[in-house]
């Protein structure tokens, strides 16, 4: 690594400098038929050789591109054609011969810390905080190259990041002055192998004697630690409250469709998980559209996923109320069972249509990764929008039942069926619609849990005891409730998982909401007034 | 049909005689079936086509029968046809029993060859000892078992887990110093954990430096577990060996490359992810990721090149779902050796009687698309198998990054627990 290192400088020199000559041939050799400990070297040899011609071919080498053939030839063959890696002409094709180079990630890391070196001055400032952050544990003979790049570098963001590679060098700095600062600014960080790195200046050798033999040092040493602590706690304090939130915007989803068509409709449906798995299947369905007719814009296959998964899933849901459960108002049992058998047929029918494998959704390109947040907070950008979308949705569905004539409808029968019809209200009609808008909600629910797990025809069975739980618990009849029962399953679930296990977590939610039922048979919001009828 | 004869003569005397004649009538179609049956040899498959497992099962059904085509082909076993008797346990554990019992008493197969998690062959292990049925298994698993009625053609933990920790602890694999040891929680994934805990203690690894997580099958919320990871690797050079088993794969290893773990900083090595797994997914940010098996897709010789090649000519011929997505993969060969092992064994010992076949199965051996000829060993039920490593490439397919240079003989009593010294082989 030191050797790695110090060839990284030489070469960005001979780079500003403007120095360009032959790739060293025998380092060529070795990366083309060499072992690994020969392929290391000559990556080393060719950063060290100073020359920018080398720097297509490492990203080659690192992108699985590069190409040998039994002479040792090197070829660079990508989807743009294929060149020679060393003359850098290009050739029709590749020779018969050729096989690609493979790596493994010793290798791996090898030419990363090497690319990190060449990219610390690229134009592109996410490859440069990419490459500063890469250098965070870098050697000290480094440091003349950091301090060059901190000294041009403009971003603010990558600029902290040198700042602390920075520092993370003059660690080791002769001068206990320098360590002294290098020892505050680390203080600065939020990264918990900062802290480890800190945490061994305070160790004691054999002879007692400790890593860093300035006693100010390791006092402000411990001040850092105990500063980086703080900051750990409150991004893993942060982090599972965003899991939870994450865990109940998906909870939610699930529970919203079910807390209309259970809770204020009194419709007990063992197949609102069905619904659910429809809006899923949906969602795959739109995205092989995509792929088939436009698959230039399958990224955006998502969002037209989303009124499909709707559509359809609340079509199946107003054939179901107009089909079955019409007939069964008022009688809970058989609606308990009819709606299994529904929920069976229906896991049969999608079966015999998509297989009973699971099938695949990708997440859009914009919905992979996550953004870094408190310095090593990372927060998947799929569960960011899920959250998001499970507000959007909240916000419709209220709007729905407060400012539309449907809502009011909604909200009349449940409270008074006979007045209600006495009124004039369509009261066959309405129960139509509010179980359609229930099920298409379910639909939403489901479009989004495609986008995190699994979409198989037994998708709905995972959801619905949790859809059931988070209704009950939030007192039927109760929107709000849902949401606050939600919500706070999700975060209880996320504080408890890493003390008790995934598993255990789940156990014990399950005795607290027995208990919690026992004390509280209405859940956490009662409903008032006549809300149920008889 | 004594009783519907006796009912008969209680009616009258016409409906009598239309009884018996249907009672002929029906003895001649049992006996015609019979007869046919005769010119057959019948062979259970015993998979999962729904459920969790499907997406690991369903292949290995494919695979099966593809094998059972192929063999047909060149004339059967014995002069005779096999015939495939497929059912579906649905990944429902006690159902794995109730199916095999189906299978050996009602459909009568002189053979059966299923199961992928170990907790679906425990289940059915009773079935098989009681009925003297002949199983055989085509996955990796915890050894700790070994029984007259089962061939193992998957990999003991000796010839998959334990090489494959030992490869992250060289300085190849990255000289891990601590490991984070998760699974699906069931047996399988325990056993193996323990198994590595033992070993990881016998080379100087603190206690403090393991930590074993396990999740449900199916779960698929795997926030705080990456979470947690990363956070244990701030600690020092961790390695991740999962055990996890079936399509939570898939939310794992979204989460992981979603929240920017990379092979370079935490490898993860699977157990029970190979090609097929992988398949659903995008391999992109999974690259570097390892997996061990004794077998790989990417293998390049004739025996791998045939075996793939009829893999893909059947998928076409029967426009399996996948089309040219489809892969092969471990258990995929494993499930093609054995059936195959058991066709010669069954010609060696003239006859599909389960105490012939097993004495015929030790010693058999077959050029296998590993590029290795496995023997059946003589004494213990496993096959002698190489050990191979693969990084993961962004195609789904892997890179070998090591393998050993013949094969092992598999120890199904790990010497790592203690009072197997005293367990012998059969």
């Amino acid at each position: 690594m030191k050797h790695l290192c110090r060839y990284c400088i030489a070469t960005l020199f001979a780079v500003w400098l403007g120095n360009a000559h032959a790739l060293d041939a025998t380092a060529l050799q070795n990366l083309a038929m060499g072992d690994n400990d020969a392929r290391i070297t000559a990556i080393e040899t060719l950063v060290a050789a100073g020359d920018v011609a080398a720097l297509p071919v490492l990203q080659a080498l690192q992108d699985g591109a590069l190409q040998a053939t039994p002479t040792g030839r090197l070829l660079i063959v990508t989807e743009a054609g294929v060149t020679d890696a060393v003359t850098n002409q290009p050739l029709a094709h590749a020779p018969e011969d050729a096989s690609r180079i493979t790596i493994n990630n010793r290798v791996r890391r090898a030419l990363e810390a090497a690319l990190a070196a060449f990219k610390l001055f690229s134009s592109d400032s996410a490859k440069r905080l990419e490459a500063a952050q890469q250098l965070a544990e870098g050697d000290p003979v480094l440091l003349p190259l950091v301090k060059k790049a901190l000294a041009s570098e403009r971003n603010p963001t990558v600029h902290n990041a040198l700042e602390l590679a920075h520092s993370g060098m003059e660690l080791k700095s002769d001068d206990p002055q320098q360590r002294l600062a290098a020892v505050q600014t680390l203080g600065n960080s939020a990264q918990e192998a900062t802290k480890n790195r800190l945490l061994v200046l305070l160790e004691k050798d054999g002879a007692g004697q400790f890593a860093e033999p300035d006693a100010k040092v390791r006092a402000a040493a411990e001040k850092a630690i105990a500063a980086i602590e703080q900051r750990l706690k409150v991004a893993e304090y942060a982090g599972h409250v965003f899991t939870g939130i994450s865990l109940g915007s998906i909870l939610l989803l699930a529970a919203l469709g079910l807390a209309i068509v259970y809770g204020l409709m009194g419709v007990i449906n063992m197949a609102h998980g069905e619904l659910l798995m429809i809006g899923a299947y949906a969602t795959y369905v739109v995205q092989n559209l995509f792929k088939t007719y436009l698959p230039q814009h399958l990224d955006l296959y998502l969002i037209a996923a989303v009124p499909v998964a709707f559509g359809v899933a609340a079509l199946v849901g107003m054939a179901l109320e107009r089909g079955v459960i019409r007939h069964l108002y008022g009688r809970p049992l058989e609606t308990l069972l009819a709606t299994w058998g529904i929920s069976l047929i229906l896991i049969q029918l999608m079966r015999t249509m998509f297989g009973a494998q699971n099938v695949e959704v990708a997440n859009p390109s914009w919905m992979t990764g996550g953004v870094t947040v408190l310095g090593s907070l990372v927060l998947p950008y799929n569960r960011i929008v899920i959250i998001v979308f499970a507000m959007l949705v909240l916000c419709l569905v209220w709007l729905a039942l407060t400012h539309t004539r449907l809502g009011l409808h909604v909200r009349a029968v449940t409270q008074n069926r006979s007045m209600a019809d006495c009124m004039g209200i369509p009261t066959g009609r309405t129960d139509m619609l509010a179980f359609g808008l229930g099920a298409g909600v379910a639909g939403l629910g489901g479009c989004a849990m495609s986008q995190i797990g699994n979409v198989g025809p037994e998708l709905g069975q995972g959801y619905i005891v949790d859809s059931f739980m988070v209704v009950v618990l939030g007192g039927v009849g109760q929107i709000a409730g849902t949401v606050y029962a939600a919500l706070g399953l999700g975060v209880m679930n996320k504080f408890l998982e890493p003390y008790w296990g995934a598993v255990l977590a789940k156990i014990m939610l399950l005795v607290f909401i027995i208990l919690f039922i026992q004390k509280r048979p209405q859940g956490l919001f009662a409903a008032k007034g006549r809300t149920v009828e008889g | 049909m004594k009783s519907s004869y006796l009912l008969g003569i209680a009616v009258g005397n016409h409906f009598t005689r239309s009884i018996f004649t249907t009672a002929v009538v029906a003895a001649g179609i049992t006996f015609a079936a019979a007869a046919q049956a005769a010119d057959t040899i019948k062979v259970g498959i015993l998979h999962s086509l729904s459920g969790t497992m499907a997406i690991s099962e369903t292949s290995l059904k494919d695979v099966a029968l593809m094998t059972i085509e192929e063999i047909n082909a060149k004339g059967g076993v014995l002069g005779k046809k096999l015939e495939a008797v497929v059912v579906d346990p649905a990944s429902n554990w006690p159902l794995f029993a109730e199916k095999s019992r189906e299978l050996l008493q009602k459909e009568k197969v002189a053979v059966v060859f299923g199961c992928w998690t170990s907790v679906s062959r425990k289940s059915v292990l009773p079935v098989f000892e009681e009925l003297n049925g002949l199983l055989f298994y085509p996955v990796q698993y915890e050894g700790e078992e070994l029984s007259q009625n089962v061939f193992y053609t998957g990999a003991a933990p000796n010839q998959q887990a334990i090489p494959a920790v030992e490869y992250l602890m060289s300085k190849d694999g990255g000289e891990a110093k601590r490991f984070f040891l998760l699974g699906t929680d069931y047996v399988y994934p325990r056993t193996t954990n323990k198994i590595l805990r033992a070993f990881l203690k016998s080379k100087g690894v603190k206690e403090g430096d393991i930590k074993e997580i396990y999740t449900p099958f199916g779960h698929s919320d795997y926030q705080t577990i990456v979470a947690d990871v990363k956070k244990f690797a701030a600690g020092g050079k961790t390695a991740v060996i999962s055990t996890i088993n079936g399509d939570s794969n898939v939310p794992f290893y979204k989460e992981l490359s979603n929240q920017g773990v990379k092979a370079t900083d935490i490898p993860v090595v699977a157990f029970s992810v190979g090609e097929e797994e992988l398949r659903g997914i995008d391999a992109k940010p999974l690259v570097g990721h390892l997996a061990a098996w004794n077998y790989f897709m990417s293998l390049k010789n004739p025996e791998n090149d045939k075996f793939i090649k009829m893999w893909k000519d059947y998928v076409k011929k029967q426009k399996l779902p996948g089309g040219d997505k489809r892969v092969t993969n471990d258990p995929m060969e494993a499930t093609y050796v054995g059936i195959h092992m058991w066709a010669q064994a069954a010609e060696k010992a003239k006859s599909v009687e389960v105490n012939k076949v097993r004495t015929a199965m030790a010693g058999q051996t077959f050029k296998a698309p590993s590029g290795y000829e496995l023997k059946m060993d003589e004494k213990n039920h496993h096959l002698w198998k190489p050990v191979m490593i693969g990084e993961i490439r962004p195609d789904g397919q892997f890179d070998i990054v090591w393998e050993t240079k013949k094969t092992l003989r598999a120890q199904p009593w790990s010497p790592f627990i203690p009072g197997n010294e005293k367990k012998k082989d059969m």
